[in-house]
Parts: C-alpha cells; sequence; structure tokens
C-alpha cells in the first residue's frame, strides 16, 4: 500500500533527511575545498572516529526518544572497558571479560531505569547523579593507572579488512551497522518500538491506551545500558587501552549527534538512522576542518553551533504542534 | 431487560471532599444515555467509575447483571468497555493506524511474528482503514499522522478506536467540548452510528442542545448522585437544567416538582 504524502509530511515523518542532505553537502564542501579529504583512507578515518560516539548515540537516542536524557553513557562505558581490562589482566578469559563487562553495562541502565520508574525521578539528576558516581567508581578502580589490551578478542573490533583492495574497513563497522539495523527494525518494526515512541510523545496517553508505560522506559534504559557496552569494545578496538581518563565529553558528544541527526530532545520524535547521519556529521566536520587547516577549539565552536541549530529547527519546525 | 452496565450506590471520597455519594447508573442495550450535570458534581468519577480508572470505596458495578471489579482502565476493557477520554489519549505523532491499534497490536503470523515480533502493519493498516470507512470517518491515508489532522478527525480517530474494540459499551467524554459547530454535528453523527451498529454509549456532555438531539434518555447528576433520568422526549431542556441545578426535583412518581415552593412550605 503505497499512499502519497505531501513534502511538510514527508519531512515531518523523516526526521533524517535535513540532517542527511547536510552530511552530503558538508562532504562535498570538503571534498572539493581541501585536495586530502575525498581520499578513501581519509574517509574510512572519518567513519572509524565515528564509532565509539555513535555507539554511544545509538543508545542515547532510545533515551531521548522517550524524552529523557543520560548524561551516564560514556562514564558507563569507561567503566565497562577498564572491567574488561582488567579482569583480563588479572586472568580472566578474555570473551567472559568482555560479556561481564558489557552486562554491567547494560545493570548500570537497569539502574538508571529503575531510578527513573521506579522513583519517578527526572533521568537528568539520575544520570548526572550516576555519572558523578560511575565516574568515581572507574577511578577508585583503576587507581590511577591504564591498562593496555593485548588480546585479539577485545582489539576484534579494530581489525582492518579491505574491501575491493582499497577501502579500509574494520569489523567495528560492521556492529555498528548490524547494531543499527537491530534498533531500527525494533523501533519501527515491532510494538516495542511503538510503545517507544508513544510514551515519549504522551506518557499519560499511552498509559491509557494500555501500554506499560515504566516497563517501557526501563527496557529503553537497560537496551541503552547494553549499547554502551558495545561502544566500550568499540573503544577498545580503537585504542587497545582502558583509561579512566577517556571520553570525557562523551555524553555531550553523543547528546550532539542524537540532536544533530533530527531526534527531538522532547521525545516521541527521531530515528536511530538519523543518529547515525548525526555522528557522522561530527566526525566529517571535525575531520574537514582539521584538513582545512582550522584549530580544534574552532570546531568545537562550529560543533556547538550547529546542536543549537539541530534543536532551533526541531523547535520551530513543530511551533505549531507544540 | 438486564442492562448492559449498571451501579449500586457507589462512593468515592478524597480525602474530607465526596466527590461520589451513593450514586446509581444504568445503560441499556443499544441506547445512547447522556450523562450531565453541573461542575463538580461528581459526573468524572463516575465515568472513571465505570471505565476502570478510579476505584470506587463502596458500592457495586453489574456488567450484564454480574458484579465486576475494575483495578484499572485494562479490565474495563477486558469487559469490551472502551472510553474516549477527553483529551482523547492520541500520540499526536505516530499516524492513524498506529494510534487506532495503540496498545493491542497486532503481529504477523509464522516465525516473522512469533520469533522476530514483527508487527502486521499492513492487516492494521487495512482494518483501520475498513473501521473508518464503516463510521463515515473521511480522511485520506492511515499513515496520515495524527498531529496533522484537525480536531474534528483527531477525535473521530478517539472515537473510532474505542468503537472498534468496544463490544460492549463506549463511553464518550465531552467529545464535542473543543470543537466547532460543523466538526460537532459530524461527531454526532458518528455516535448516532455506533448506536445503529448495536452499541450502546454513554455520553458525558455539557451542551444541551447536542444532548436534547443524540440521547435516549438523560441521568441526571447532582452533589455526587443521580437526581434523575429522564427522556428527552417527554421533559424540555428547562427541566432537565432545573433538575442539575437543584431549582426542580423529581418525586418517587417521577414527577417534577419546584423546590423552592416545597421548602417554602416548610417541609425542611
Amino acid at each position: 500500500m503505497t499512499t502519497r504524502v505531501s513534502p511538510s509530511e514527508f519531512i515531518l515523518r523523516t526526521p533524517a533527511i535535513g540532517p542527511a542532505i547536510a552530511l552530503v553537502v558538508a562532504v562535498v564542501v570538503f571534498g572539493l575545498t581541501t585536495d586530502t579529504f575525498f581520499n578513501v583512507d581519509n574517509l574510512s578515518l572519518v567513519v572509524q572516529q565515528s564509532l565509539v560516539i555513535g555507539t554511544l548515540a545509538l543508545g542515547q537516542t532510545l533515551v531521548i526518544l522517550t524524552a529523557g536524557i543520560d548524561l551516564a553513557n560514556a562514564a558507563i562505558a569507561v567503566l565497562s572497558t577498564l572491567l574488561i581490562a582488567k579482569l583480563t589482566i588479572n586472568g580472566t578469559d578474555a570473551p567472559i571479560a568482555l560479556v561481564v563487562g558489557i552486562v554491567a553495562a547494560a545493570l548500570i541502565g537497569a539502574v538508571t531505569g529503575g531510578l527513573v520508574t521506579g522513583l519517578r525521578l527526572p533521568p537528568f539528576i539520575v544520570t548526572l547523579g550516576l555519572l558523578t558516581i560511575v565516574t568515581a567508581a572507574s577511578r577508585l578502580y583503576a587507581q590511577g593507572q591504564s591498562f593496555p589490551v593485548t588480546d585479539p578478542t577485545l582489539g576484534w573490533l579494530g581489525t582492518t579488512q579491505y574491501l575491493f583492495g582499497q577501502i579500509e574497513v574494520t569489523y567495528g563497522m560492521a556492529v555498528m551497522l548490524a547494531m543499527f539495523v537491530g534498533l531500527w527494525y525494533a523501533l519501527t518494526k515491532t510494538a516495542w518500538g511503538k510503545h517507544v515512541y508513544a510514551v515519549g510523545n504522551d506518557p499519560e496517553a499511552a498509559r491509557l491506551s494500555g501500554i506499560h508505560v515504566r516497563r517501557t522506559v526501563l527496557s529503553v534504559y537497560v537496551v541503552a545500558g547494553l549499547c554502551y557496552g558495545i561502544a566500550a569494545w568499540q573503544a577498545l578496538g580503537r585504542v587497545p587501552n582502558a583509561d579512566p581518563n577517556a571520553f570525557q565529553l562523551g555524553n555531550l558528544d553523543s547528546i550532539t549527534a542524537v540532536v544533530i541527526g533530527g531526534t527531538s530532545l522532547f521525545g516521541g520524535r527521531g530515528s536511530v538512522l538519523g543518529t547515525l547521519v548525526g555522528a557522522l556529521i561530527v566526525a566529517v566536520l571535525r575531520s574537514g576542518l582539521t584538513q582545512a587547516g582550522i584549530d580544534n577549539l574552532y570546531q568545537d565552536v562550529a560543533t556547538g553551533a550547529l546542536v543549537i541549530a539541530a534543536v532551533a529547527v526541531d523547535r520551530f519546525s513543530r511551533g505549531r504542534q507544540r | 431487560m438486564t442492562p448492559v452496565l449498571e451501579a449500586h450506590g457507589l462512593v468515592k471520597r478524597y480525602g474530607r471532599v465526596t466527590a461520589m455519594d451513593g450514586a446509581d447508573f444504568e445503560l441499556s442495550a443499544g441506547e445512547v444515555l447522556a450523562v450531565v450535570g453541573d461542575n463538580g458534581a461528581g459526573k468524572s468519577t463516575l465515568i472513571k467509575a465505570l471505565s476502570g480508572a478510579v476505584v470506587p470505596d463502596a458500592g457495586q458495578i453489574l456488567v450484564e447483571g454480574k458484579p465486576v471489579r475494575f483495578h484499572g482502565p485494562l479490565d474495563a476493557r477486558r469487559y469490551g468497555i472502551e472510553t474516549v477520554y477527553q483529551d482523547l489519549a492520541l500520540a499526536p505523532a505516530l499516524d492513524i493506524a498506529t494510534n487506532l491499534f495503540l496498545g493491542r497490536e497486532r503481529r504477523r503470523s509464522g516465525p516473522l511474528g512469533a520469533l522476530f515480533r514483527r508487527l502486521d502493519a499492513k492487516g492494521m493498516r487495512r482494518d483501520a482503514r475498513r473501521v473508518l470507512d464503516e463510521l463515515g470517518i473521511d480522511v485520506k491515508s492511515m499513515t496520515q499522522l495524527v498531529e496533522t489532522l484537525s480536531g474534528g478527525q483527531r477525535q473521530a480517530v478517539a472515537v473510532a478506536r474505542a468503537a472498534a474494540f468496544g463490544s460492549r459499551v463506549v463511553i464518550m467524554d465531552e467529545p464535542t467540548a473543543a470543537l466547532g459547530v460543523q466538526e460537532s454535528g459530524r461527531v454526532l453523527e458518528l455516535i448516532d452510528r455506533i448506536r445503529d451498529r448495536g452499541l450502546p454509549v454513554v455520553l458525558i456532555s455539557h451542551n444541551m442542545p447536542h444532548v436534547f438531539e443524540i440521547a435516549d434518555r438523560v441521568h441526571v447528576h447532582r452533589l455526587g448522585k443521580r437526581v434523575a433520568v429522564v427522556s428527552p422526549k417527554t421533559h424540555s431542556m428547562n427541566a432537565v437544567v432545573g433538575l442539575l441545578t437543584g431549582a426542580l426535583r423529581m418525586g418517587d412518581d417521577g414527577t417534577i416538582e419546584e423546590v423552592g415552593l416545597t421548602t417554602g412550605l416548610g417541609r425542611s
């Protein structure tokens, strides 16, 4: 059943379309203005650089769709990397350590969700508290050290392969793609996904429609926690060293990717496709501006401006409905 | 004939406020029963008790003569009682078909549905279309987002959802309150069509002309209880307004008398 929709409605229901156009424009502009950007190796590097934040952002997308926010996601992933690395160094089999690290991240997600739904606390406050606690826990656990990992299982996501003999790809890219497809399917093709959107859109309407609101929100934080655990694995694939001081701005970077990707901070609108595009936009911007010889701090300014612009677009495009 | 839905002596207190004070209620098969009352008369609390959103402190609710206990809206739904809430309970960012089936989505048959929990989106769209067509609701596409609909269309979608899943009773809380004249007319037609399908409707409304246009009987609520049930055919709008403000009273023999006169003669 195909039905025609008006252009304005198409944009309303495909919030990733604007960011996707922005991504294409950015790639073309950088490709034309610098000599090195269109290089295949560079493009591959751009994608690799977006993997950790992109994976964190996939989890963040779920949380934001329920009108929540997760400030602790990167801290959880860092704790997870430390757990995996230290366990392995102390003699645990790497695959087991990996599973423990990912499950631990999901458990912290369950705690977040439990506090949000059980005590009805605002997610901002809960995750702000957890950010502090988890960061402190990481530092206590690491005791001022970082932990290099050598096990191939832990670094597996950073393994490179060459497609057609020239395009460098990593298993991390494949995992991120698989996660994206899985979440896209869950959000758009299952009842759970519809409930996530409905809960973020209007929790009272969702309740009256017979949706178990609290159960849905709790499940979102658990799945998001799983994403953060996998982000930890991605991080070890990029840099085989678990460092308690890594990804200190990862939480904000992930929110940036989600917001630039067109997902509304008010909840109930957005997509994981947008987030994927948003993560790529940030990476493209950073890479392109670096190659254009522009200072890091100006890159931050550009990214910040983009976030504000994205939220403003979201706000005004829904001005009539809200 | 046994009433489809009835209640006896319902009481609900919120602290020192008594919202329901021994309220009775009776809905017969195939009728449109309007519930009218002044602000604060307790008609919302009555309706919430009947739809499971409020658990009464005392009294009894019966569905087709059998006593029931509702602990939540889902319990009432299980008995085929559907409610259209005043704020509609729709998710604006989702499309019509999704809203119609929200909370009771249907999965595909076979492994795709059982294992991968894949929704039967096509089937749900088709059924949504059928329900809306049956009720004469005019919308372009089932994939239209609810936020792109007019107030009247949204109301119609909410009513269609109740009509589609309600097998015994449809309760509507102020369905025309937020609508213009023309859209209100459409909603009244919709109520008419639901009655034609054999489904009784409980209509809570402030709008006397609407009540008199559509209702078979009028339940008048005052100070937390039912004070009268009248027929729009035999009683005037003025009589109903008098009853709900307390200026008039219905005697045991069904005659209506002026309260001022009788009290003036020293009965109280």
